[in-house]
C-alpha cells in the first residue's frame, strides 16, 4: 500500500490509498479523485492526466520517455518543470506522493 | 422518487451515473449491465489484454468502493429484458433475473455487438470475435498458445489491424482480409489506409485486400453437438489461407432491443438529438448505440454513430444534464486513438465532407500527419507517432482555429504556431 495525495487547483485536498503497480492517474480515476481525466486509459494518446509533482515525489520517479516529453508540450494548461503524465508514474509500495492538478485537461 | 436506471453498465452508463452525482442528484441510480464483470475499459482488450499483459484489476473503471460511496447501485450479469414507460414518464423494467425496477428517469447505454459473419465455418472451434471482455478473456490463451501458429484476422478495420499487430508480434503468421480495396476505409483517407498497408507489410504481415471470402474450413471432428478446429480461410478464387485460428473483426451492430420496445426511433442506432434525447423527448441515449447529428464540423450535417471512449463520455455529460433537465448540447471536437504494434495513430475531428488533403511529412519515416480540410478550413487529422502535433491539432480545432494547408504541408513549420484562431480565442 501506498497513499497518493491530490491537491486540485481550487485546493481541495484528496488522500487515496493506492495499489502498487497502478498509476497516479488510474488511482485517481478509479476512485473519482477530481481533476484528472486519463481519457485514454493510460495509453499515452490524450495528456489529459497531466500533473504537478511535489519534489520529494519527483525524487521517486526516472524521468519521462521522449513520448511523454512530447505530449507534455500539448497540454492543456501549459507545462511546467515539475510536469507529468500521471499516467507514467507508477506507485510503490510504502510510498507517500504529492501531485497537484491543473486548472484544466483540455 | 426520480431514480434513474441506466441500461448498460460501460463508459458512457458509469460517466452519467457520474456526473448525476457530482450535479448532487440523490436519487436512486440502477446502472444495469448484461456482463458479469465490474465496468471496464473496452480499448486496452485489443491491445495489452490480448497480449497477456493486463489483469482484470488493471481494466476496471471505477472500484467498487466508488459505486458504494455514491450510493450507486451496480447490477452486472443481469440483463433489462423488458422495459416500459407510461405516459407521465415513470416505468417499470424487469430484468433476466427477475429484478423489477422501478424509475422514471431512463438512459440506454447499451453499446454494441460485434457483428456476425454469415459465413460457413464460423462456429469451428479456434474462430473468434473481439468486443467483449469474455471474448478477449477466450482470445488470450488462443494467441498465446504456441501451437496456433497461422492466424487469419477477418476484416481490416482497427479492431482487426490490432490484432493482426498483437499476433505478428507474437510471432505469428498473419494474414488480414479485407473485402474492401484498402484498409480502415470508413475512417480515414487513402494516404493513411496506404501507410497503414505499406507499415503491416513492412512488419511481416501478409495484407490481402478486395478479398472474397467463401468459407472457413474446419477439421471433420463435428459431431453430436462438439466442434472440429479451424484449419483454414478459403477465398472465393479457391486459394486455401491455412489457420489455426481466426479473428473476425468486421464492426458492430448497435443495441437497440429496448429502443425498439419503447417505439423509438431507431435507424442503425438509437436516434437522438444533440442533447443525447430520444425521440420521446425524454428517455436519453449514448456511446456505441446512439446515433446523433454530426457535432463537428458545424454545418456538415448527418447523423453519425461514433465508435470512441471520447465520444462515450462526452455523449454521456450530454445525456445526465438532459436528464436533469438542463440544457446541454455536444460541441466537442470528437478524437479516438488506435495502437498497432509502434504506430501510434491519433485522429482529432471527424473528416467527414473533406474536399482536400495534406500530407504532413514523410509517411515511409512512419511520423507522419494527414490533414482534411472542407472549403480551405482544418477539420480532422490523422497523426502517426507525432502525439505533439495530433495535441496541437486537436487544441486548434477546440477553439475553432484552422492551420494554413501551406503551413501544414511544410513540416519545418511548427504546427502550434501556425494555427489561426478566430478573433477574440487564444491559445
Amino acid at each position: 500500500m501506498s497513499t497518493v495525495t491530490y491537491t486540485a487547483d481550487d485546493g481541495t485536498v484528496t488522500t487515496i490509498d493506492g495499489r502498487a503497480g497502478d498509476s497516479i492517474m488510474e488511482t485517481a480515476v478509479r476512485n473519482g479523485v477530481p481533476g484528472i481525466v486519463g481519457e485514454c486509459g493510460g495509453s499515452l494518446s490524450c495528456a489529459t492526466c497531466h500533473v504537478f509533482v511535489a519534489e520529494q515525489t519527483r525524487e521517486l520517479f526516472g524521468e519521462p520517455s521522449e513520448l511523454e516529453d512530447e505530449m507534455l508540450d500539448g497540454t492543456a494548461v501549459d507545462r511546467r518543470d515539475e510536469s507529468r503524465l500521471s499516467c507514467q508514474l507508477t506507485l510503490q509500495d510504502g510510498c507517500e506522493y504529492h501531485v497537484t492538478t491543473p486548472s484544466d485537461q483540455y | 422518487m426520480n431514480a434513474t436506471l441506466i441500461v448498460g453498465a460501460c463508459q458512457a452508463g458509469v460517466q452519467i451515473a457520474s456526473v448525476l452525482r457530482e450535479r448532487g442528484d440523490t436519487a436512486p441510480i440502477y446502472l444495469v449491465g448484461e456482463e458479469p464483470h465490474r465496468p471496464y475499459q473496452r480499448p486496452p482488450l485489443s491491445k495489452g489484454w490480448i497480449k497477456g499483459e493486463l489483469q482484470p484489476d488493471d481494466v476496471i473503471l471505477r472500484t467498487r468502493e466508488w459505486f458504494a460511496e455514491r450510493d450507486i447501485e451496480l447490477i452486472t450479469g443481469d440483463r433489462v429484458v423488458t422495459v416500459h414507460r407510461a405516459e407521465d414518464g415513470t416505468g417499470t423494467a424487469t430484468t433476466e433475473g427477475g429484478r423489477r425496477i422501478e424509475f422514471s428517469r431512463l438512459a440506454l447505454t447499451t453499446g454494441a455487438s460485434a457483428r456476425r459473419l454469415p459465413l460457413e465455418g464460423t462456429d469451428y472451434h479456434g474462430v473468434h470475435y473481439l468486443r467483449d471482455a469474455d471474448q478477449a478473456i477466450s482470445l488470450q490463451p488462443a494467441l498465446a498458445d504456441e501451437n496456433a501458429r497461422d492466424v487469419v484476422v477477418i476484416g481490416g478495420g482497427f479492431i482487426g489491424l490490432e490484432t493482426a499487430a498483437v499476433a505478428r508480434g507474437l510471432g505469428k503468421n498473419v494474414t488480414v482480409l479485407e473485402a474492401a480495396p484498402r484498409l480502415v476505409g470508413r475512417v480515414v483517407a487513402e494516404e493513411t489506409s496506404a501507410f497503414y498497408l505499406d507499415a503491416h507489410r513492412r512488419r511481416g504481415i501478409d495484407v490481402v485486400l478486395d478479398a472474397r471470402i467463401a468459407r472457413i474450413l474446419g477439421g471433420d471432428a463435428r459431431v453430436a453437438g462438439t466442434h472440429g478446429s479451424v484449419t483454414g480461410v478459403e477465398l472465393e478464387d479457391g486459394t486455401v489461407i491455412p489457420a489455426d485460428l481466426v479473428l473476425i473483426g468486421v464492426g458492430v451492430i448497435p443495441r437497440t432491443e429496448l429502443a425498439d420496445q419503447l417505439g423509438l426511433d431507431v435507424d442503425g442506432g438509437i436516434v437522438v438529438d444533440a442533447a443525447a434525447r430520444a425521440s420521446d423527448g425524454r428517455t436519453v441515449a449514448a456511446g456505441d448505440c446512439a446515433l446523433m447529428p454530426n457535432p463537428y464540423p458545424q454545418g456538415v450535417g448527418g447523423n453519425i454513430r461514433l465508435e470512441s471512449v471520447n465520444n462515450a463520455l462526452e455523449q454521456a455529460k450530454i445525456a445526465a444534464a438532459s436528464l436533469l433537465g438542463e440544457p446541454a448540447e455536444y460541441r466537442s471536437v470528437p478524437w479516438f486513438w488506435s495502437d498497432q504494434a509502434d504506430l501510434k495513430l491519433q485522429i482529432a475531428g471527424l473528416s467527414t465532407g473533406y474536399d482536400q488533403v495534406v500530407v504532413r511529412g514523410e509517411p515511409a519515416t512512419e511520423k507522419f500527419a494527414v490533414l482534411y480540410y472542407r472549403a480551405g478550413r482544418l477539420i480532422a487529422a490523422d497523426v502517426v507517432n507525432h502525439p505533439a502535433e495530433f495535441l496541437a491539432i486537436r487544441t486548434a480545432l477546440n477553439k475553432g482555429g484552422t492551420i494554413p494547408p501551406e503551413a501544414a504541408a511544410d513540416p519545418t513549420i511548427p504546427l502550434k504556431g501556425a494555427v489561426v484562431l478566430p478573433e477574440a480565442a487564444t491559445l
